[in-house]
């Protein structure tokens, strides 16, 4: 049966309970636990192979653990992933709207398919057309703009329906200086709104725009604290140094 | 007779080469010049011409105007020699999913009439990591696997110039450092290779650089020598908060351009109001005193030197 958790515990978004996925002997996230606030912006880092989109399709309710528990906008992943997906965004480094679908056909799909009223999507895609100086592109086939442009507008997208927690997968891959840093202007905004986003990045700058940060290594989660913390615990001058001393312990050769 | 012997002292020229795809203008009149033995990156977003630069170079297509040589041979006319002699690794894993590591390694080696054997000592220090896999089929590797095979197999017939197109997008900051001491390596060997990335930290690791967007060099130059050219002064701010900092940094009339830069930010300030020292540090007390009046606390506001990033972003906005 559906259940929601208490209110007081939605302050937490994400609460990860010893969250385990093996997959015959191999284990690939081995009881990781951690919570994540509402509103925060949690970096979710590792090296490749580390276990990050393991932990990260089981959190979307994609992919039921072998142990532990998780708890997701307040519902538990192994018994209630179908509500766990209704209430989270998730945004994947693959671009992932339709190119032939106009901007607003694209914004009225997705807005739809999480059950948004039509009048509210209406109303909801000017504001954000407004918001993104978008107006002139609305009627434009989404595979006509330029990448900049389509990545701030699947992110958009994946928040439209206005959920608990966004979780985004490298969302700035191959995106040029300017439009990167833009994006993550756009992942305050979501957060001053009550927003709380998830997310992956193999670029050590954005690390230091997170509230806090997760650092996996070989499963595990070897590090967790804001950026200022961790660089004071590891002696280093940047997350590109935390990152490179943890990184380098990794024992798995499948990196 | 070894084939590397007795070629130009150019690996790589191109001159105003162009490409469009219908509407789409790929590359314009792009023009680059590489000495043999270095590495030459190509740095730029998505979408600036990298690949279509690639393929152009490597022949694959033609371009639509333009002249471009690899080795002193023309891409059109001489193309079959062209193919002989340089290595490529595409951006999208190309290799054959169902054949296994060595049965690929050896296929690419027999295509250019030579053998593993031959070449190993090249391929050596990269195929040793991924020799205990080799009867499984390369579909079934990890994405690090994969990338150490396809390097292998651009490798295996020794060619005197390597075009790799974005071997390290997506790949984690420790396995790219890894994969830049390879490239490291191979230039020892004499290989010419042409990297491209978008990643920015990558372009101190390169001899020289072009730094590409919308199908155009915005500058082709060595590392320190485009941040030698950076006309404005640049300053780094940090305070107890970025967020706020960065709207009153950007409110601030001295700033030209402010950008978050990791645990600061980066705020340039126009050359014409920083002809000598004195007028910078001026200019940093302001800065100071103007956000200390709007309530910042642990401040710090100093002159920095350009990365190649702020290098990048200044000469995109021109």
């Amino acid at each position: 049966m559906q259940q929601q958790i208490s209110t007081s515990a939605i302050d937490k978004v994400i609460v990860a309970d010893k969250l385990t996925k093996k997959f015959g002997n191999f284990t690939a996230v081995d009881h990781i636990s951690f919570e994540v606030k509402r509103g925060e912006i949690f970096g979710f880092l590792g090296a490749n192979g580390a276990g990050k989109t393991t932990a990260m399709r089981m959190l979307c309710g994609l992919s039921i653990p072998t142990g532990g528990t998780g708890l997701v906008a307040g519902f538990d992943i192994s018994k209630d992933s179908e509500q766990v997906k209704k209430h989270i965004g998730y945004m994947s480094q693959k671009f992932s709207l339709y190119d032939d679908l106009k901007v607003w056909e694209n914004i009225e799909l997705f807005g739809g398919i999480y059950g948004m009223k039509e009048h509210e999507i209406k109303a909801k895609t000017d504001k954000l057309m407004h918001l993104l100086h978008f107006e002139k592109e609305r009627d434009k086939l989404v595979g006509e703009l330029p990448l900049g442009f389509k990545q701030k507008l699947a992110f958009s997208v994946s928040i439209f329906h206005t959920p608990q927690v966004v979780f985004l997968d490298e969302p700035t891959g191959g995106v040029d200086p300017i439009t990167r840093r833009q994006f993550w202007e756009l992942i305050y905004d979501a957060t001053a709104r009550g927003i709380t986003v998830f997310v992956t990045t193999h670029y050590m700058d954005e690390a230091e725009y997170c509230n806090r940060v997760s650092i996996m290594v070989d499963g595990k989660i070897e590090a967790l604290d804001t950026p200022k913390k961790l660089k004071e615990q590891f002696g280093a001058s940047s997350m590109d140094e935390v990152f490179h001393q943890l990184a380098r312990k990794a024992k798995r050769i499948d990196s | 007779m070894d084939k590397n012997q007795n070629i130009t002292d150019i690996a790589v020229s191109c001159s105003n080469v162009s490409k469009s795809y219908k509407d789409v203008r790929a590359l314009n009149k792009v023009s680059m010049e590489v000495p043999r033995g270095q590495i030459f990156g190509i740095i730029g977003p998505d979408g600036s011409g990298k690949t279509s630069l690639f393929r152009i170079l490597t022949t694959l297509i033609l371009a639509d105007e333009g002249a471009a040589a690899v080795d002193g041979f023309d891409v059109v006319a001489d193309y079959r020699e062209i193919r002989k002699r340089v290595g490529y690794m595409p951006g999208r894993f190309s290799l054959y999913q169902d054949l296994t590591v060595e049965e690929n390694l050896n296929f690419f080696a027999t295509v250019f009439n030579t053998s593993i054997k031959e070449n190993y000592d090249l391929v050596k220090d990269i195929y040793q990591q991924i020799e205990p896999f080799k009867n499984r089929r390369a579909g079934k590797l990890s994405g690090g696997m994969k990338q150490k095979l396809a390097l292998s197999c651009a490798l295996i017939h020794r060619p005197s110039v390597l075009f790799l197109d974005e071997p390290t997008t997506g790949v984690d900051p420790v396995s790219r450092k890894e994969f830049w001491g390879m490239l490291k390596k191979l230039q020892k060997e004499n290989i010419t290779i042409i990297v491209s990335t978008p990643y920015m930290d990558e372009a101190g690791l390169c001899d020289k650089i072009g730094l590409i967007q919308d199908g155009e060099f915005l500058t082709t130059d060595t590392p320190r020598g485009i941040i030698g050219k950076y006309p404005n002064k640049l300053i780094a701010v940090e305070s107890n908060d970025m967020h706020q900092l960065l709207i009153d940094l950007r409110a601030n009339e001295l700033s030209k351009d402010c950008f978050a830069f990791g645990d600061r930010h980066h705020v340039s300030i126009d050359h014409a109001l920083t002809t000598d020292s004195a007028a910078t540090k001026d200019i940093i007390r302001e800065i100071k005193s103007f956000l200390l009046n709007k309530g910042h606390k642990n401040l710090i506001v100093e002159e920095i030197e350009p990365g190649i990033e702020d290098c990048f972003m200044q000469l995109s906005q021109k």
